[in-house]
């Protein structure tokens, strides 16, 4: 078949191909339609991804607490609630069903809404992956902490996350890249992402081939970016003998 | 009417090796004494399901009276009428493949799929129109200044309505469910002022609301699409069989019976009236038969 990538030059009122494929004052083509909905794919993503870290990490610790059953049952039902309910099915409670009990929640916008239902939903798996991070550490750590007088909040802090936090970057890293992908339900709450303009474009252009190869493309090089960057820590954060030395074995 | 064009490749890549079949689909129909409808199942009082393989519908009624005229003008004793659900899709790879014979249902004629697909003569005109609450106060498209505009992602309204956002220099948000029920939905829980979308699409989701006096459809028809029966490209002596059999229904009065019985009375399964009136623009097409695609509509 014949490609046609002048599609992203044209204007997206009159469909004439524009020069240089953006458009000049106030016109739009789909080129800059594109890089616009990258952006909020990019925005959802981050932000969320912010929002999953912070509370994941919270709640994860909680669950390995020692002496406080109910904050352990609290993040016990945090990931179990945000875990068993489809991501989709999550966007829609959040958008339709929550501003009907709260009406409060009606005036915020779709965009926050998502990067709640996203970030939640991501960090009841990472919540999961802290707390295996943590209870995969030998005992002796948490007993070695308490008999040096720390205080919960310094075993964790100086012994406990350093090491757990270390061995889970791995799966984290898969993590962080789902928030990308994971982004493109979105599109279901009007926010223009990436797969919205996809679907868009392709409907108005005719040229779907072109514009869902080029969306891969941005998908693939937000994840991957990611990808890289956690590799980057990952490296970094690398204690010689520890777990993250891979093939010299550790504990 | 989206069609996702992963579904359409795969398709596409099946049409180009059955290319290789004749281009007569009378003699294919005479020979094999059956025809395949290319039916649609969610396409409103145009075309759809009750379910256990029954499809019903103004398009697929009337696609049932051309079969029948077909069979009188081949003199077969007997044709039988298969069904073959179509998606917006997988519409164009059937026929073009040989596996659906005629398909009626809720297809757009434009210019990019005339390279395809032949249209028959139109038979319904699509008015794209905007529904909104029966007391929001807004009568036409210069009153959606400042509100929030519903519809729906991979549809051509999206583009009507940035044409006229940008024609008449008015200002609207716009909001955009995945399909037609999350696009009504925004209207009816208030995200949404207005929903802009096909005028059949907006008669049929208020007809099964809730309360469907709430809403109504108003202001000035925003783009006309004619809709037609599509059929395999450059088998002329099918295509006019098919135009003689829409011409006879025109003018014996049945094509107008049908579209009362699907438009303005109460249909299955529900028991609801979609309460649209037959439009000037489709009288118009039924008068002046022809098969111009949408471009010619809209300037």
């Amino acid at each position: 078949m014949a490609w046609d990538w002048q599609v992203f030059c044209e204007d997206t009122l009159d469909r004439t191909v524009v020069q240089g494929c953006f458009g000049k004052g106030g016109d739009i083509t789909y080129m800059d339609w594109m890089l616009s909905a990258w952006g909020w794919t990019v925005s959802v993503s981050l932000l969320a991804l912010v929002l999953a870290l912070i509370v994941g990490g919270i709640i994860g610790v909680l669950r390995t607490l020692p002496d406080s059953p109910w904050l352990v049952r609290f993040g016990n039902a945090w990931v179990e609630l945000f875990r068993n309910i489809p991501l989709l099915v999550q966007i829609f409670l959040w958008y339709h069903v929550v501003p009907a009990l709260v009406p409060a929640m009606k005036s915020v916008p779709g965009f926050v809404l998502v990067v709640l239902a996203l970030g939640f939903f991501t960090s009841a798996r990472i919540a999961e992956q802290v707390r295996s991070g943590l209870q995969s550490l030998p005992r002796g750590q948490r007993y070695a902490g308490m008999a040096v007088g720390f205080t919960t909040w310094q075993t964790y802090r100086y012994v406990l996350l350093p090491m757990g936090l270390r061995i889970i970057i791995p799966p984290l890293t898969s993590e962080t890249m789902n928030i990308f992908k994971n982004s493109s339900v979105a599109f279901a709450v009007s926010v223009t992402e990436l797969t919205m303009f996809a679907m868009q474009a392709q409907e108005e252009t005719g040229r779907g081939i072109e514009v869902y190869l080029a969306v891969t493309g941005l998908y693939v090089v937000s994840a991957f970016t990611i990808n890289r960057l956690m590799a980057w820590i990952e490296k970094r954060a690398r204690v010689p003998g520890m777990i993250s030395a891979s093939s010299a074995g550790g504990h | 009417m989206k069609k996702h064009l992963l579904a359409a490749a795969v398709m596409g890549l099946l049409a180009s090796t059955a290319m290789a079949q004749a281009n007569d689909t009378l003699a294919k129909i005479k020979s094999s004494g059956t025809i395949t409808l290319g039916v649609r199942e969610s396409s409103g009082a145009l075309a759809y399901t009750l379910g256990d393989g029954k499809y019903v519908g103004f398009h697929t009624e009337m696609a049932n009276q051309i079969a029948r005229d077909l069979q009188k003008q081949l003199g077969l004793a007997k044709l039988d009428v298969k069904y073959q659900p179509v998606t917006s899709q997988n519409r164009i790879p059937l026929v073009t493949n040989g596996t659906v014979d005629l398909e009626c249902g809720s297809t757009t004629n434009d210019t990019n799929r005339q390279k395809d697909v032949d249209f028959a003569m139109t038979t319904y005109m699509e008015e794209v129109r905007i529904a909104t609450k029966a007391n929001s106060g807004i009568n036409g498209i210069k009153d959606l200044n400042g509100k929030s505009v519903a519809t729906t992602t991979g549809t051509t309204s999206v583009q009507i309505l940035r044409k006229n956002e940008r024609a008449q220099g008015i200002d609207f948000r716009e909001v955009m469910g995945k399909d037609h029920a999350d696009s009504f939905l925004l209207l009816e829980s208030g995200r949404a002022d207005a929903f802009v979308m096909d005028g059949s699409i907006l008669a049929g989701n208020i007809s099964k609301s809730k309360n469907p006096n709430d809403f109504k459809i108003v202001g000035e028809v925003l783009s006309v699409e004619p809709i037609a029966c599509m059929v395999r490209k450059n088998d002329t002596a099918f295509l006019k069989a098919v135009d003689t059999s829409i011409q006879r229904q025109v003018a014996d009065g049945s094509l107008e019976k049908l579209y009362d019985k699907w438009f303005m009375q109460p249909i299955p399964p529900s028991n609801q009236k979609v309460g649209l009136p037959l439009s000037e623009a489709t009288k118009n097409a039924w008068k002046n038969p022809n098969n111009k695609p949408k471009e010619a509509f809209n300037k």
